[in-house]
């Protein structure tokens, strides 16, 4: 047993509305310089929908993430001499026009423009041009449009259900949509670092933040398609790759990530989760149907003392543990089973958990009538507004059963909370609901209270980091670099000649 | 005495820039180190100029360094007409490949918006250097034919003069203009390798070949217990 640590994150999808805060939050702090004002290391999208960039999920497009060759597991990208054939031009590589041009207005010209009969306007300018352009893509041109037979309609995930049932899903009154927050993973088996020529990518060991090394980084952008969640993005203008570090900076000053920190809808979670290092390659290769269940075996109990002691040995201390102990991460992945990794069958172990949301009010529209006073809103989980094949699709590599384990859960921790708050559910009622989903009053009581009343401190529980002792290893004397951000750097990051 | 300039002192100088620049700039700037690349910004010209020009360019350098390394066995192989045919046509279609490579690449620098965007001063000297390394080269091929014979006996010994230290400028200097001027071009392409693009091909990452897929690193040394 090779006991590591992960900083991972848990999504409540139920709670997002949409509001792209998150986004800002982070383009604000890392993203606003030349060269990465498309990278959104955070975006939101709407489901049914083609994402950002556009269909990041059809692997077959961009060959990120891994596959099963025999009774190995290979980049998807193909064989390593095979790659380096690729270097001077990758075939697999989503183009701007895959994003979106970046953009801003001509601000001034509202101020200068000479008097003339019309309103002065601010016309757009290409960021990387710099002359006019006519806007033809954003980073959330798909917003909210769950029925758009642009976006809605191409959404790989929907391949999965018969036609009848995609027809189904574009009627006007069943239309549906919800939102999916995306950063990083931080996979414990990250496609990103295993395409990367340089060895410039790695992973953290003792956090498990995966990070792109500026100075090592040369530029053959095979990252870009190696993550299948498009989440290294490439910096046109210094001719590096960049992506997510889940602020780091932030964390080791005992801050939640941006993000997470400014979250309206308060859907993030953040903690520490135990892994065994030892049995990564063995459960990425799990059968598809059974690597959701696999990967919740990856992760260790924290509070088991041979687990203890094989973390001790690695050098997590006292505190560490303690963090793993109260992680609600833990709790909402291992514990009570309602978080679930996004396209587990690109098998890089994401560390970033979603709660599938339940979506329950609907309407019945019983004699052709749209009526929303018709009792019951939620008949079953198999009637849910989103069909349980598309959500497998997303959150359980295809395994309809995880879906509806967990939906029945949320429903329980809803009707048991329903039945004794607002008592417009039968008491017994509810009880056997809970029964079926598995699930104790006690569970649900606890559910509800890190899902709905969390405390800051509740949502993220984050452990000392003691930069103070790494900045003394590193320089011997902890005052050197006092008034300095982080340890100051040698040279301005500048395009190479 | 220009001869001596040119092929004596010139070499030895490009060199000497070009180990000191390369040193330098990796010491004070690993960040500038990369293949800068602009597949991003626009996708279907680079490929027809940049594949062609890569292993078309490699090839060219290789068959060199060979008549370099081997003389003895490029005049064996050379010593069957049909072979010396064969290298013949090889070499001139590789160098018209090139050609077209570079000129397509040019070409894209210029034309499309966003890659002129981000290109500098130095991406067309050097493409301009280079465009003259391949006019001189494949017209050397064409007019001067038989090259792959008479380059070992003239450029091969004269560029291991290079080597030992005891110069035999005779052997460059009585050669026709053309290949002296794609001699010299050499040398200046040489000189300013350390402050172009070309520093991409110093990184050819060949250790990913055998190392592990995934790279962890321990930001402090482990508490051994
Ligand atoms: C040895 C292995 C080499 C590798 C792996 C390599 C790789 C690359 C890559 C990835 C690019 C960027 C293309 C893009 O924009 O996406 C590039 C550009 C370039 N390479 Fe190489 N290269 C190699 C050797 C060479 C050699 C030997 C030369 C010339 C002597 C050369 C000359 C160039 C030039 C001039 C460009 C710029 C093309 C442009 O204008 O866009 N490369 N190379
Ligand atoms: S800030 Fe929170 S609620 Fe708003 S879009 Fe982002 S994740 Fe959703």
């Amino acid at each position: 047993m090779d006991v590591r640590a992960q900083l991972a994150t848990t999504f409540h999808l139920d709670k997002c509305i949409g509001c792209h805060t998150c986004s800002l939050a982070c383009n604000n702090l890392w993203t606003s310089r030349p060269g990465t004002e498309y990278m959104w290391w955070n975006n939101v999208e709407t489901k049914p929908g083609t994402g950002y960039p556009t269909l990041w999920e059809d692997q077959t497009k961009y060959r990120g993430g891994w596959e099963l060759k025999g009774n190995s597991l290979r980049p998807r990208f193909g064989g390593r001499l095979g790659m380096l054939s690729n270097l001077f031009f990758n075939p697999y590589l989503p183009t701007m026009d895959d994003y979106y041009e970046p953009w801003t207005y001509q601000y001034g010209h509202l101020f200068t423009a000479p008097q003339g009969p019309d309103q002065p306007t601010a016309k757009p300018v290409s960021q990387v041009t710099g002359k006019y352009i006519d806007i033809e893509a954003g980073p959330n041109w798909d917003d909210d449009l769950g029925g758009s037979s642009v976006y809605a309609r191409n959404d790989i995930n929907l391949a999965q259900l018969t036609e009848a049932e995609q027809q189904a899903l574009f009627r006007l009154e069943q239309m549906v949509f919800f939102y999916i927050p995306r950063i990083c993973n931080h996979c414990l088996n990250p496609g990103c670092v295993s395409v990367c020529p340089s060895g410039a990518i790695y992973k953290r060991a003792e956090d498990g933040i995966v990070l792109v090394s500026q100075e090592k980084c040369r530029g053959w952008r095979f990252c870009v398609s190696g993550c299948p969640y498009k989440k290294t993005y490439y910096n046109w203008q210094t001719g590096k790759s960049e992506k997510c570090i889940l602020c780091y900076p932030r964390m080791e000053t005992g801050q939640a990530p941006a993000c997470f920190h400014s979250c309206v809808g308060r859907i993030r979670y953040a903690g520490v989760l135990l892994y065994d290092a030892a049995r990564i390659e063995e459960i990425a290769m799990t059968p598809q149907s059974e690597l959701v269940a696999a990967q919740r075996r990856i992760i260790l109990n924290p509070a088991d003392p041979a687990v203890i002691a094989a973390a001790r040995k690695n050098g997590l201390d006292d505190e560490w543990l303690g963090a793993a102990r109260n992680s609600p991460i833990y709790k909402f992945v291992k514990e009570w089973e309602l978080a679930l990794p996004l396209h587990a069958e690109f098998r890089t172990l994401p560390m970033l958990f979603y709660i599938p949301p339940l979506l329950p009010v609907a309407a019945s529209t019983k004699n052709g009538n749209y009526n929303l006073a018709d009792g019951e809103f939620f008949g079953n989980i198999e009637n849910s507004r989103i069909p349980i094949k598309y959500m497998a699709s997303l959150f359980s590599a295809g395994n309809e059963e995880i879906i509806k384990s967990v939906l029945r859960k949320l429903w329980a921790v809803r009707s048991y909370q329903q039945a004794s708050r607002v008592g417009n559910i039968d008491q017994s009622r509810a009880a056997a609901q809970l029964t079926e989903a598995g699930c104790t009053a006690e569970d649900a009581e606890q559910i509800s209270r890190l899902t709905a009343l969390p405390r800051v401190s509740d949502r993220y529980v984050l452990p000392p980091y003691h930069r103070e002792e790494a900045i003394e290893q590193l320089t011997g004397d902890t005052q050197q670099h006092k008034y300095q951000v982080g340890f100051g750097y040698s040279a301005p990051p500048r395009r190479g000649p | 005495m220009i001869d001596l300039v040119l092929f004596a002192i010139l070499p030895y100088v490009a060199l000497a820039i070009a180990i000191v620049g390369l040193l330098w700039r990796y010491r004070t700037n690993q960040f500038s180190y990369s293949s800068v690349s602009s597949q991003f910004l626009e996708n279907r010209q680079l490929f027809w100029g940049s594949v062609p020009w890569h292993y078309g360019i490699i090839l060219i350098l290789l068959g060199h360094l060979t008549g370099i390394l081997f003389p003895a066995s490029v005049m064996a192989f050379n010593g069957v007409p049909l072979r010396l045919y064969i290298l013949e046509g090889t070499g001139l279609a590789l160098g018209l490949l090139v050609l077209v490579g570079l000129v397509l690449l040019l070409l894209r620098r210029g034309t499309n918006p966003r890659v002129r965007a981000v290109t500098s001063s130095m991406d067309l000297v050097l493409l301009l250097l280079l465009l003259l390394s391949i006019v001189t080269g494949v017209g050397t091929a064409i007019f001067y034919r038989w090259g792959s014979g008479w380059y070992v006996q003239t450029a091969t010994p004269y560029l291991r003069s290079l080597v030992t230290f005891s110069l035999k400028v005779d052997y460059l200097a009585s050669l026709p203009l053309l290949v002296k001027v794609h001699a010299l071009n050499a040398f200046v392409i040489l000189a300013v390798f350390p402050f172009t693009r070309l520093v991409h091909m110093l990184s050819v990452p060949l250790a990913y070949l055998w190392r592990p897929y995934q790279v962890v690193i321990w930001r402090r040394p482990r508490v051994q217990q």
